[in-house]
């Protein structure tokens, strides 16, 4: 079972409170944008074994989307952030890597 | 045999308003409607039928008798002119239940998976969660009483489901 401690209400809520809205920081493409790019934002996603950032929405609570850092072999919770950012926190990356030394997703390790 | 009573209260005023909380207008507009202190994140204000339930970062849920709720959108309206923001009756869109009698916080916590242990759950606090398959706000008005609301369209689901917990009787899970 997941927890999430959500960053916009402070609730502790438990994954059945929640919706998921699959991988973060998945920027958005638009009619400018290459064939490739629009590929990765439509298709292209992490499976990762170990760390992963998604998003999810604290639907029978508060009602707003936030990121989280989590574990996808063991489920432990790294952190959640606010949704209103590009990447994430560095006091939570600077945990991720001591808590997984070695570990990278995408372009952050 | 369970000693919990669950009631249904159909008498209450329910105002949902949407808007910037930290914005003194709206602050001094909820504390003139209710009486009481305008509620943090998390927390719930109530005394009596009035009360402000913090519901999210930018929505509070006004308690007041039904009669006053016209007369209240009113005063919001006025109040919060020009700035924006969203206040809609919602007394018959919700509907609210009060349980009250021991074994309160066992009962709820075989329906939803919020932390209802004193030390989280308690007088002046609310909880957002959900209730087997339905939204609901849970919130106690004092000792050995919960107040909660959810979508009347679930009102008779959740009656039953209250019922249903409320006849096992206590677990033994949290204290008395
Ligand atoms: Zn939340």
């Amino acid at each position: 079972m997941l927890i999430f401690t959500c960053p916009c209400c402070g609730e502790r809520a438990d994954e059945t409170e929640l919706s998921p809205g699959g991988e973060a920081h998945i920027e958005r493409q638009s009619v400018e944008s290459s064939d490739e790019a629009f590929e990765g934002y439509l298709f292209i996603r992490e499976n990762p074994r170990g760390v992963h950032f998604e998003r999810w929405r604290h639907a029978y609570g508060c009602g707003k989307w936030f990121n989280a850092a989590r574990c996808t072999v063991t489920l432990e919770v790294f952190g959640t952030y606010p949704a209103q950012t590009m990447r994430p926190p560095q006091d939570l990356l600077d945990h991720i890597s001591q808590r997984r030394p070695g570990w990278t997703w995408r372009d952050l390790a | 045999m369970s000693e919990l009573t669950v009631t249904r209260l159909t008498d209450r005023g329910m105002i949902s308003l949407r808007g910037d909380l930290s914005d003194d207008a709206l602050r001094s507009a909820c504390t003139g409607l209710s009486g009481g202190d305008f509620p943090e994140a998390g927390h719930a204000i109530v005394s009596g039928d009035k009360g402000l339930l913090w519901m999210s970062p930018d929505e509070v849920l006004i308690l007041l008798p039904q009669e006053e709720v016209g007369q209240a959108l009113e005063t919001l309206g006025s109040a919060l002119a020009g700035s924006h923001h969203l206040a809609v009756d919602v007394s018959d869109a919700r509907a609210l239940f009060r349980l009250e009698g021991s074994g309160l916080r066992d009962t709820l916590q075989k329906l939803t998976p919020a932390d209802l242990s004193p030390a989280t759950f308690g007088p002046g606090r609310i909880r957002r969660t959900r209730l087997a398959q339905v939204a609901a706000a849970l919130w106690m008005p004092g000792e050995g009483q919960v107040d909660l609301v959810c979508f009347r369209s679930v009102a008779d689901y959740v009656q039953r489901l209250l019922e249903v917990a409320a006849e096992g009787g206590p677990v033994g899970f949290h204290p008395a």
